[in-house]
């Protein structure tokens, strides 16, 4: 087990090499960072003198180790257009991004749950396939296209809700659908399979023999076994859907981490998409790491391949 | 983008007649929407047409530029003239506070103009004042600034641009806070700022009024929204009152719903098509100046404005927006003639044309009809479609032989705002035309109106005659506010809410 962990540790550390590396290189993929910051009307001195001041002139490595040792002290520069530390903008923004994902979640597993359920106890099924339907559907909608939609339907035709804002958890309901519906499809069918292995199983047979309620046995002895894996996956979708908040909280002007991306790439303004991307990809990293040693766990056979 | 633009018009049909709640004029509080944020409240650090906006609620320059008529006003200072063609001297208006209750003053405006045009301390709208070599106090309601050179446009920026600081405040608090938590004498002050969130204004019931007038409604709360759709939701449902920028077929459907108002608005943006007349790019057609001529003959300009950019924008012939001062508008024109811009092509050597990449970073349906017009006369051209940055960079690189563009002149109603900075031997210029260059200084640099406007109108009709560029369209803006909401747009595109009221 613990040469298992070490391996996945060192897996891990590498993704994050990787991907703190492409962050990095972000910053010069839109032309001259320099002419940015110095704005439309700036001579070539005053960018001459933002090359200087931010050091662009330097190589480019010497550039990512300075960027690299201050990120792991916690240190991710400051904002070029925000003019403030990106340490104090993730902290200020991530609890919304946080709210809004496990409200997603939640609305994620308390459809994708139901429908697996039903999707199983009658497999192949008009049920079946309807709760699939249901499902995929939310998968192959674009989020900002079903994002819209809402906001069409519950804003302006029947004023139901607020179209955007954080004002209350009013405020949430449907970025939360938009962000949520999306992970549904996964999990119901994970949800799906595993029930349909549970109820195969001697002793839910016995359970029938015994002559238990049906709800009992569904919700009390298959549910409650057939649920381990969905509960994993779902830690790794949590990582997900914060990284995937960018396009929802755009939309719903939710000024989380992901809108924090979003007008920051608009701007070119990379210190803050550099650290979000690596916050969100380490937590997204950290995550399957977690989810990959309790499967090991309590699976010994994933250890040994 | 386009399937939400869809969609939304596609709602905005059937929605006409659902509106009730309206609250801004309950709560006497205008809602403003903007899709661009704003890092700080501090103008000199935040030259964009937002940041502008609010420091026009926030504080005073010396001088009130009237939209109407054009004319200077007084506004922080009553009375102003050049001393010689360097030196403008203002008399003070007595008796201003600001909001903070500090005492306005010479210090203040000598303060002021000293610390934005010392370079060390970053200020991001340079063009805009580097030309004060420093300011002097001759007494404590009198002051003058000196230029380093002649500068005809001083009074353009001392009406529009540059606002006057308290001395004592901003040197205390320093510029990151006092971008944060801004002092003015304007006619609202600062009460919460959320950066780049929601920032809320008061009115200053203490204002003294002058040429902006005191303002009428008692609160703003300006709020940003990173989708335009979804901001156009908030209005449709009032949570909003006040948007602007909406795409012209989404403004068009809007013109039905009782709730809102629509108007189109001219702005001082202009779009151009810059050859490379010089050979900066290297070996390219454009050098010839028949096949500048063919270009020009070949947009069908006239269609592009009727159909795409629609609005109150019309077609222009010279190299500068027609109100600014010095546009000289009788320059040779070239109609929209296809037979005509073959024919040059042919005389100048290609008669088969010839293939070009076109640059360009915004208003992409406009820039691929132009590519269809140059197509149509035989120029293959090839959209190269890429951010601001990325053009600036090569563009003064050199390596751009043909762009489509777009200027602003940051609202300065002078000629010297845009030909001047196009055609001035620097890194942005693709003519290189020694005549032209001498013609332009000799406006920039001289004080009397006629002998600027004269030498301007010799540049302006050489850079039609030589087609260094096709000017092609003034750029338009569509507000939307609210019924309740009384608010007229000006073209200089500085909505100026202290002018607004409720119906």
């Amino acid at each position: 087990m613990t040469r298992y962990v070490i391996g996945r540790l060192a897996l891990a550390a590498g993704v994050m090499l990787v991907v703190s590396m492409l962050s990095f290189s972000m910053i010069y993929m839109a032309g001259d960072p320099a002419i940015t910051i110095a704005g439309e009307s700036a001579t070539d001195a005053d960018i001459n003198a933002v090359r200087k001041f931010y050091r662009f002139d330097d190589p480019i490595y010497a550039q990512y180790g300075a960027w690299m040792a201050n990120a792991l002290r916690g240190d991710f520069g400051r904002s070029y257009y925000l003019r403030a530390p990106v340490g104090e903008l993730i902290t200020d923004r991530f609890p919304t991004t946080l709210l809004l994902g496990g409200l997603a979640m939640l609305f994620a597993m308390a459809l994708a749950v139901p429908l697996g359920v039903a999707a199983a106890v009658k497999p192949n099924s008009l049920v079946d396939r309807l709760s699939l339907m249901i499902s995929v559907l939310g998968q192959a909608l674009p989020g900002f296209w079903f994002g819209l939609m809402l906001i069409l339907l519950f804003s302006v035709k029947l004023r139901w809700l607020p179209p955007s804002g954080t004002e209350s958890l009013k405020n949430f309901i449907m970025p939360a659908i938009t962000l949520g519906y999306y992970a549904t499809p996964a999990m119901m069918r994970l949800t799906r399979t595993s029930m349909l292995d549970v109820l195969a199983s001697d002793y839910i047979r016995t359970a029938h023999a015994k002559g238990l309620h049906p709800a009992v046995i569904l919700f009390k002895h298959a549910l409650r076994n057939a649920i381990a894996p969905v509960v994993s996956l779902a830690a790794v979708q949590l990582g997900f859907m914060l990284g995937g908040s960018v396009v929802v909280e755009s939309i719903f002007s939710i000024h989380g981490l992901g809108h924090l991306a979003w007008e920051s790439i608009s701007r070119n303004d990379f210190p803050p998409v550099q650290a979000i991307i690596l916050t969100l990809s380490m937590l997204y990293v950290a995550l399957t790491f977690c989810a990959d040693v309790l499967n090991a766990w309590l699976d010994p056979s994933i250890r040994l391949e | 983008m386009y399937a939400k633009k869809m969609i939304l018009v596609a709602a905005l049909l059937g929605c006409g007649a659902l509106h009730s709640a309206w609250a801004g004029k309950n709560d006497d509080t205008l809602r403003i929407g903007f899709t661009r944020e704003s890092d700080t409240l501090d103008v000199y650090f935040n030259a964009t047409r937002e940041g502008v906006v609010m420091a026009h609620l926030i504080w005073d320059a010396l001088l009130w530029r009237n939209p109407k008529t054009g004319q200077y006003q007084p506004g922080l200072a009553d009375e102003w003239a050049f001393i010689d063609n360097q030196t403008l001297e203002f008399k003070l208006k007595r008796g201003v506070k600001f909001h903070n209750g500090e005492k306005f003053d010479a210090d203040d405006v000598v303060y002021t103009m000293n610390w934005i045009s010392n370079p060390e301390n970053g200020v991001k709208a340079r063009r805009f004042v580097d030309w004060i070599k420093v300011a002097e106090k001759v007494d404590s309601n009198t002051v003058r600034i000196i230029a380093k050179k002649p500068f005809p446009a001083a009074l353009e920026m001392l009406s529009n641009l540059l606002v006057i600081y308290p001395n004592e405040y901003h040197a205390e608090a320093g510029p990151d806070l006092f971008g944060r938590a801004p002092v003015g004498t304007g006619p609202y002050a600062v009460t919460d700022v959320d950066i780049g969130k929601k920032i809320t204004f008061r009115a200053n019931r203490e204002y003294f009024g002058g040429s902006k007038g005191a303002p009428a409604i008692g609160n703003i709360v300006v709020s940003n929204f990173s989708d335009k759709n979804t901001l156009l939701a908030e209005v449709l449902t009032g949570r909003i009152d006040w948007m602007w920028n909406v795409p012209a077929d989404q403004a068009e459907k809007l013109q039905n719903n009782p709730q809102l108002q629509v108007v189109n608005e001219s702005t001082m943006r202009i779009g151009f098509v810059v050859m490379d007349a010089v050979g900066r790019s290297g070996d390219t057609p454009f050098t010839k100046r028949k096949v500048r001529q063919a270009v020009a003959h070949a947009i069908n300009r006239e269609a592009i404005v009727k159909h795409l950019v629609k609005g109150r924008s019309t077609v222009i012939h010279s190299a500068c927006f027609p109100t600014q001062i010095g546009c000289e508008q009788s320059v040779r024109k070239y109609e929209y003639n296809p037979d005509k811009a073959r024919r040059l092509l042919d005389e100048a050597g290609y008669p088969d044309g010839f293939r070009v990449d076109l640059h360009a970073n915004r208003d992409r349906p406009y820039v691929e009809a132009i590519l269809s017009d140059l197509q149509e006369v035989g120029i293959d051209a090839n959209l190269v479609y890429i951010k601001w940055p990325a053009l600036r960079e090569k563009r003064r690189a050199g390596k751009v032989a043909l762009q489509h563009t777009t200027w602003g002149s940051y609202s300065v109603n002078d000629v010297s705002a845009v030909t001047s900075v196009f055609f001035s031997d620097n890194p942005d210029d693709y003519a290189h035309d020694r005549q032209v260059r001498q013609w332009l200084a000799e406006g920039d640099n001289n004080t009397d109106l006629e002998v600027r406007k004269a030498a301007y109108s010799k540049a302006l009709r050489r850079i039609a005659e030589q087609a260094y560029w096709v000017p092609t369209w003034t750029y338009n803006v569509n507000y939307v506010f609210s019924k309740d909401l009384n608010f007229t747009p000006d073209y200089d595109e500085y909505p100026r809410f202290y002018q607004s009221y409720w119906n």
